[in-house]
Formats: C-alpha cells, sequence, structure tokens
C-alpha cells in the first residue's frame, strides 16, 4: 500500500440545527480501495461532498500530498484530481458517449466542435481503461453497467484524477457486471489512484476494498483492515448493535400448508411458460440475474402488465387478473422494487398513502373519513412501527425503510393475503434492513404469504422457505431451504436454455 | 440514530411552519393589494367597486375551479376559453334563434361544457394523447363549431328588461334581494359552487384520487385505482365547470360574438397558478384559486382605478404569475432540502 495522499481530519460541518459531522477523519492511501461504511444519515455523503466542494466545511483540515488544502467549489475539486462518480447516473441519455465524457470542455476547432477529435480521445481513453465501448453510440443504448463505466471513465478523464469517490456503483448491476467493474477498480488502483468505495453490500466490501472506515452518527468510529476483520464486526460497528435475523436451515412452512396462489404457465414477452405454487405463510425467494424475468412475472401477477397466455388461481380459484384492480381485489399486492417511482405518492401523506387502495372502505355519505384514515395509519404505524413524526408527514421526508413500511402498511390494511417483495431492500441502510426481515418473517409466521424477488443471494438464503430460481425467462430450479446454498442457485441461474 | 431521529423531526417542524407561512402568502397579498388600491386609487374603495371586481371573477372563477382539478392530475386544460365561448353561444342560439325555453338553453350550455370536457377526457385518459395536445386541438374544435353552427353571427342572451327571459340576470347576476338595490346574486353562485368543488377535492374518494394521480400515476394504478375512468371524469367534471363559466359569462356579457374565447383560458389557469397549486401536479387547494382569482380581479380593476389602462392590467398581471410562480419553486426546493438532510 502507498503513501498518504488524503487526509481529512477533525472535520465539522454544521446544518440549521444539526451537527451533521462532528470529528470526522479519513485517510486514503494511494492504490487502495477504502471502504467507507455507516447507515444512512451516517454523515458519508455530506462528507464527500465536503471534500468534493460541493459544501464548504465548518472547522477541521484538509490534507492533499502533505499539504493542507482549502476546496473551493466542485471544480476546483476537479482540478485537484478529486473526482467523484454520483450513486444516480448523471449521463444524457441521448448524447454519445464521447460527448457525455467531454460534456462542458468540448473540442472545438473555431467556432465548431472538433466531433473528430473528441471521438478519438473519447477511444483512446476508453482504450486505456479496457472499455470496448464505441465513442459514437447514444448512451441510452448501453446497459446500466456499461453506463456506470462511462461514468467512471468521464472521472477519471480530468487530467491527474489522484482520489476517486465511488458512491454506491454496484446498486444497478448484476453479479457479473460487478465482477467487471471489481477487475476495472483492481486495474485503476494498480495506477496508483486512491479509490473511496460507499457501498451498503457488505458482502462486496470483503472482495474489493483494502480498509474499511466506518462512520456513525456523523462520528468517526474506526477504521479496520478489511483482512483481518469480519463483516458482522463492521456491521455492529455500524449500527452499535447485533442485528439481522437468525439465517433458515429448514423451512417453516408445514408440508400440508394450504396453497394459496397457483401460476400456471405464465407467458409474455419476456416471461416464458412459468409456473409455480405459494403456501401460506411461506416465503418463497425468487432469484435470477437482472433479466431473468423475475419482476415481469410478478407483473403479471399484479396485474401491471397483460399475459399473453396462463392462468392464475388464489386459493384453488382460477382468478382473472387483467389490470392491477383484479389483483388488488384478489387479495395480491405489490411493493416494487423502485419505491419512489412505482409505490408511493411522494407528495402525498402517510396516511393518504396508506389508504389509497381501500379509500371505498373509508368514506362516509360519499365524503372521505379522515378521522378513520388516521386512526388506522396510527394503528399501523404502531404494529409495524413506522417511524413518522405524523401520519399527516409527508411520504417523502421519511427514510427509506420507512417508506417502504408505509407501502407494506398500504397493502396489509387492504386485506392483501399475498405480499410481493420485489428487491424490498435495495437503498436500505442496514439497521432498517433488518426491520424489514424481522417484519417478513412476522407476516409469514401471522399466515401472509410472501414472494421475495432479490438479487442478494445471502438475503434471500437468510428469508426464504424455498427459493424459486429464473433463468432468461423460464423456472430452470426450485430449492428447499435445506438444500439451497449459493452456488446451487448460481448454477441454476446461469442455465441457459439452448433453442 | 437517535441524532438521526431529531434531524428528521427537526427538519419536519421546519418544514411545516414553512409552508403553513406560504399558505397565508396569498391571502394576505389579496388583502394589501385590496387596501393599497383603496389608498392609490380613484374611486376604488366603494360598494360598486366592489361588486364590479366581483362580477368580473364570476366566469373566470368557474373556469378556475374545473382547470384546478386538471391541473392537480398533472394536466392542463387550453380549450376552457373556446369552450366556455362555444357553450354560451349554443345557449343563446337555441334561445334566440330556435325559441326553446331559457332553462333548456342553459341546460345546452351546460351539455356543450361537459361534452367538451368528456371529449377531453377520452383524448388524454383513453387515447393516451398529451393534455397539452388533447385540449389544444378542442380548443379550436370548440371555436370553429360555435362559428359554424351560428352563421358566424352574434348571440345575444336576454337582458334584465326582457319580457322572456328577463330573470336570467337577476338569478345570476344581480337583483334587488334582501332588501339591497343589486345584491351580487353571482357571488352567491359561486361561493356555493366553490363549497361543492372544495369538498370534491378535499373531502371526497374522488379528490383523493385527483392528488394520487397527480403525485404519481403509475403507483395509483397500481393500487387498484382505474386511472383511466377516473381521468374522463375529472376532465368532465372541468367540462361542467366551464359550462356554468358560459352561464356566468353570458348573464354578466349578454352578446357573444363567434371566434373569441381564446387567451380566456389563460384566465382561469393564472387564476389557479397564482393560488399557489403546481403546475407539476399532485398538490393545490381550492381556496388557493380563488384567492388566486381574486387577487387577478382586485389587480385589474385596481390599476385601472390608478388610470392604468388595459395593456397595464396585463403587464402586472404577468409579473404577479411570475412571482407566484416563482414563491412555488422556493417552497419546493425548501421542502426537498429538508428532505436530503
Amino acid at each position: 500500500m502507498g503513501d498518504i495522499i488524503l487526509k481529512m481530519s477533525g472535520i465539522q460541518k454544521y446544518f440549521p440545527g444539526v451537527h451533521a459531522l462532528d470529528n470526522a477523519h479519513l485517510e486514503v492511501r494511494s492504490g487502495e480501495v477504502l471502504a467507507l461504511v455507516g447507515e444512512n444519515g451516517a454523515g458519508k455523503s455530506t462528507l464527500m461532498k465536503i471534500l468534493t466542494g460541493i459544501y464548504p466545511k465548518d472547522g477541521g483540515t484538509i490534507e492533499y500530498f502533505g499539504e493542507e488544502i482549502e476546496i473551493h467549489g466542485p471544480k476546483d475539486a476537479q482540478e485537484r484530481g478529486i473526482c467523484i462518480v454520483h450513486q444516480e447516473l448523471n449521463l444524457m441519455q441521448d448524447l454519445t458517449v464521447a460527448e457525455n465524457i467531454f460534456i462542458g470542455r468540448e473540442n472545438t476547432k473555431g467556432i465548431f466542435l472538433d466531433q473528430a477529435a473528441q471521438n478519438k480521445k473519447t477511444e483512446e481513453l476508453l482504450a486505456s481503461l479496457n472499455l470496448h465501448i464505441p465513442a459514437r453510440t447514444q448512451v441510452k443504448r448501453l446497459t446500466v453497467a456499461k453506463q456506470q463505466m462511462v461514468e467512471i471513465a468521464k472521472a477519471l478523464s480530468h487530467q491527474n484524477t489522484k482520489v476517486l469517490i465511488m458512491d454506491e456503483p454496484s446498486t444497478a448491476l448484476t453479479n457479473s457486471e460487478i465482477e467487471d467493474l471489481f477487475k476495472f477498480i483492481r486495474r485503476l488502483k494498480a495506477t496508483g489512484v486512491g479509490i473511496i468505495y460507499i457501498s451498503h453490500r457488505m458482502d462486496e466490501l470483503k472482495q474489493i476494498t483494502d480498509r474499511i472506515t466506518v462512520m456513525r452518527d456523523g462520528q468517526y468510529v474506526d477504521t479496520v483492515n478489511t483482512a483481518e476483520t469480519t463483516i458482522d464486526q463492521v456491521v455492529q460497528m455500524m449500527v452499535g448493535r447485533v442485528i439481522y435475523e437468525e439465517p433458515k436451515s429448514r423451512s417453516n412452512v408445514p408440508a400440508d400448508a394450504p396453497v394459496i396462489l397457483e401460476a400456471e404457465h405464465l407467458v409474455s414477452n419476456d416471461v416464458k411458460d412459468v409456473s409455480f405454487q405459494l403456501r401460506k405463510g411461506e416465503i418463497l425467494g425468487f432469484a435470477g440475474l437482472m433479466g431473468a424475468g423475475r419482476t415481469e412475472t410478478m407483473r403479471l401477477l399484479c396485474g401491471a402488465d397483460e399475459k399473453d397466455g396462463g392462468t392464475i388461481k388464489v386459493k384453488g380459484r382460477e382468478t382473472r387478473i387483467n389490470n392491477p384492480r383484479d389483483a388488488v381485489n384478489a387479495g395480491i399486492g405489490y411493493l416494487s422494487e423502485d419505491r419512489k417511482l412505482f409505490g408511493l405518492c411522494l407528495g402525498l401523506s402517510v396516511a393518504d398513502n396508506t389508504a389509497l387502495p381501500s379509500l371505498d372502505m373509508l368514506t362516509k355519505g360519499g365524503l372521505v373519513d379522515d378521522n378513520k384514515i388516521h386512526a388506522v395509519t396510527s394503528e399501523y404505524v404502531d404494529k409495524i412501527r413506522i417511524k413518522t413524526p405524523a401520519t399527516k408527514t409527508l411520504i417523502r421526508s421519511l427514510s427509506g425503510g420507512n417508506q417502504q413500511k408505509v407501502v407494506i402498511a398500504k397493502w396489509l390494511y387492504r386485506n392483501c393475503d399475498v405480499l410481493i417483495f420485489d428487491e424490498p431492500t435495495k437503498g436500505i441502510d442496514v439497521g432498517a434492513k433488518s426491520e424489514i426481515y424481522k417484519l417478513m418473517n412476522q407476516l409469514a409466521s401471522e399466515g401472509k404469504s410472501i414472494i421475495m424477488i432479490s438479487s442478494e443471494l445471502p438475503e434471500l438464503l437468510r428469508m426464504s422457505d424455498r427459493v424459486v430460481v429464473m433463468c432468461e425467462g423460464r423456472v430452470t430450479g426450485e430449492l428447499d431451504i435445506a438444500e439451497a446454498t449459493q452456488e446451487k442457485i448460481m448454477t441454476y441461474a446461469t442455465r441457459r436454455e439452448v433453442d | 440514530m437517535a441524532k438521526a431521529d431529531k434531524k428528521n423531526a427537526g427538519g419536519e417542524t421546519l418544514a411545516h411552519s414553512k409552508i403553513d407561512l406560504q399558505k397565508m402568502l396569498a391571502p394576505a397579498a389579496l388583502v394589501i393589494l385590496y387596501v393599497f388600491f383603496s389608498f392609490a386609487g380613484n374611486n376604488f374603495f366603494t360598494l360598486d367597486t366592489f361588486k364590479n371586481i366581483l362580477e368580473s371573477s364570476y366566469y373566470i372563477g368557474f373556469m378556475a375551479f374545473g382547470v384546478t382539478f386538471i391541473i392537480i392530475t398533472g394536466g392542463i386544460d387550453l380549450s376552457l376559453g373556446t369552450v366556455m365561448m362555444c357553450s354560451a353561444l349554443m345557449g343563446a342560439y337555441v334561445f334566440k334563434q330556435l325559441q326553446w325555453p331559457l332553462v333548456v338553453a342553459l341546460l345546452v350550455t351546460l351539455g356543450v361544457g361537459v361534452f367538451f370536457g368528456f371529449l377531453n377526457g377520452i383524448f388524454v385518459a383513453k387515447l393516451k394523447l398529451p393534455p397539452f395536445i388533447s385540449t389544444l386541438g378542442t380548443m379550436m374544435m370548440s371555436q370553429g363549431i360555435g362559428s359554424i353552427l351560428t352563421k358566424v353571427q352574434s348571440q345575444t342572451w336576454p337582458t334584465a328588461t326582457e319580457p322572456v327571459g328577463g330573470w336570467f340576470k337577476k338569478v345570476f347576476i344581480r337583483a334587488d334581494i334582501f332588501g339591497v338595490k343589486g345584491f351580487p346574486v353571482g357571488a352567491l353562485w359561486l361561493v356555493g359552487f366553490f363549497i361543492i368543488a372544495t369538498l370534491i377535492l378535499h373531502k371526497t374518494k374522488f379528490g383523493r384520487y385527483v392528488f394520487a394521480i397527480g403525485s404519481n400515476e403509475e403507483a395509483a394504478r397500481l393500487s387498484g385505482i382505474n386511472v383511466d375512468n377516473w381521468k374522463v371524469a375529472v376532465y368532465t367534471l372541468s367540462g361542467f365547470f366551464v359550462g356554468m363559466a358560459g352561464i356566468m359569462y353570458a348573464a354578466a356579457y349578454t352578446t357573444i360574438t363567434p371566434g373569441t374565447g381564446n387567451g380566456q383560458e389563460m384566465n382561469g389557469i393564472t387564476g389557479v397558478v397564482i393560488g399557489g397549486t403546481s403546475m407539476a401536479g399532485g398538490s393545490g387547494t381550492m381556496a388557493g384559486t380563488l384567492i388566486g382569482v381574486f387577487i387577478m380581479a382586485v389587480l385589474k380593476n385596481g390599476l385601472s382605478a390608478c388610470g392604468l389602462q388595459a395593456p397595464w392590467q396585463t403587464f402586472f398581471t404577468g409579473l404577479v404569475v411570475i412571482g407566484a410562480v416563482l414563491l412555488d419553486i422556493y417552497r419546493t426546493k425548501a421542502a426537498n432540502k429538508v428532505k436530503k438532510s
């Protein structure tokens, strides 16, 4: 490992009424990958925003190559060689790769753009990073992983990048794409760049990072060598307590539990003849790589898309599901992986979101009974421990985990017996994750049936009673939890049908 | 964790107090404007001016009530003005030319509004046309139809002194009742329908769905709400209000000229925007719309009392729109800041 190139010490940051950072530390060496972990609100982002010049600091010092510096704005940070790849992709989808990389500093000949030179430079840059992406391709034609690489290439296209910050770069990637990303990171660190890697995925830290810095509540907790620590120790440092539900070694569902939901030969564009059964009180995991057709299958079950063929039986009776209304009436509730897009009305209150599918039950003489909505919502706020100042609070001011709980409350009140969780812990911090797990187990033990799609295998193995594995729109395997292992699941998940 | 909680709670109260302050801004602006013009204007602080302010806001108010629903769903209606004129034109036509009873003529007026509203709803919800385009289309269609059917002849509604239908103005605009000479009856209609619109928007399932659709249409659909049908209902309801606006316009101005109405939609939409309803959908209030409409009316009458004529009135109304929307953006930003911290 190389010399210390960046040292932030005693960083203070105040926002109105909030002490966001209190004595935060960070040290980056050249040629290392430093993980920066902590729950949401721990201060990681704030610290990175100070480092990249987005916020001014209120105290402390930044040493860069042994010299104390002040960072005046994002441009200053970039010029000094400190670059960040944000969690959300900031690419312009309709522009080409080259245009995106050189946006704001285009090559010009007189008053005209010099596209040729720009494309050439881009191709050289991409080749030096061992990326095979044509410079003239529109960004929207690339996979999310490739877009991520373009984003990184853009960061590196600034001359002399010395510190590269990656904020949850793997969130949108499949396992094989993550492998590519890691290879890329390893090559990068060999060139002496210091990388700060922010992630919620604990298993990744072991694979790619050299050291781990933990933050909690705006404060520095500790820095440890990755090789000498366990994930559980890191997680404990993050939350200050032991977490996670016990993993399952055998199914909790009795063999004679009634079948609640039966899908037979479901067919659509992306779903090819999918059949499975779901029992009462069961947590049925759905594993597969991205694009395996899991979400698409579930969208058929909940009526979000129309199916081209196949039947759905609810409690033994064939049920027509052509639109979401049919599904809701049949007691199927869908919790999308993208809460903000498909699950919640962000501009409305906790209470209104909870009541949305059930308003028919909450009107009195044609008028909405707000008192009852408030009472019902309060009941669920207590029951599933939603942390919200009031039921009237706008849902967008809640944390991800609590937003997810509101979606759960909404379906529970609608009396849904089948809950479909699509990546239920995506973008949720560790503490809230374990709460969601606990809640799912509690619901299953109360007799609700749960389908859980997850791309995190440890999570699937921890939660499921049974795992269905899909690949390219087909069910390629089904495993009881007692026999399921990561290896077996991956074997099925990559078993492509040869037509 | 404890720290994070405190932060959230703090942010929340901050947001609430700010938004509440913002809520008071529009009513306060209305009062300030009124007081200002009372001192600055000639003969502004009189009963007659007050009645003028009321009377010039009736039809705009009804248009604005209707389009408030649409804008909260995230849509827009450009056909307000021409549909209003078309409906008033058709009503007058069947009354004067076809000699139908006045009550039937009023129903025709409402019917034309409802019809075009329904048409907009079908275009937007079922045929998936962008609201801007489909209402641009019906804006031109309604203007054309009105002219064609009346053979481009101006049509008149009965005046207060006419033997047949002389009650028209008395019922809708002013009458000597409650011991008051020229009591502004129209205000009762406006307030009555304001209360109805408020109840529909803020207290019914329909209203809740309007907000839900505007906030996140897909989430609403996945919650089992038949979004398309509700949208048709929203545009149709708005069409009804536009028909009411047609009646109020007819009662106030008597003569309806074919080929007009262009630009009136902006009066309605402006009222909604000044009232704090977001053009992005998902938020807004009926009370805000009412106040927005009155702010425009006070501004117009006040400026004219100060000796500034129509061009100045238009200019200042534009200024107020920009100011109101800037405030809206500022408010959204403030709310987002709280979310991120």
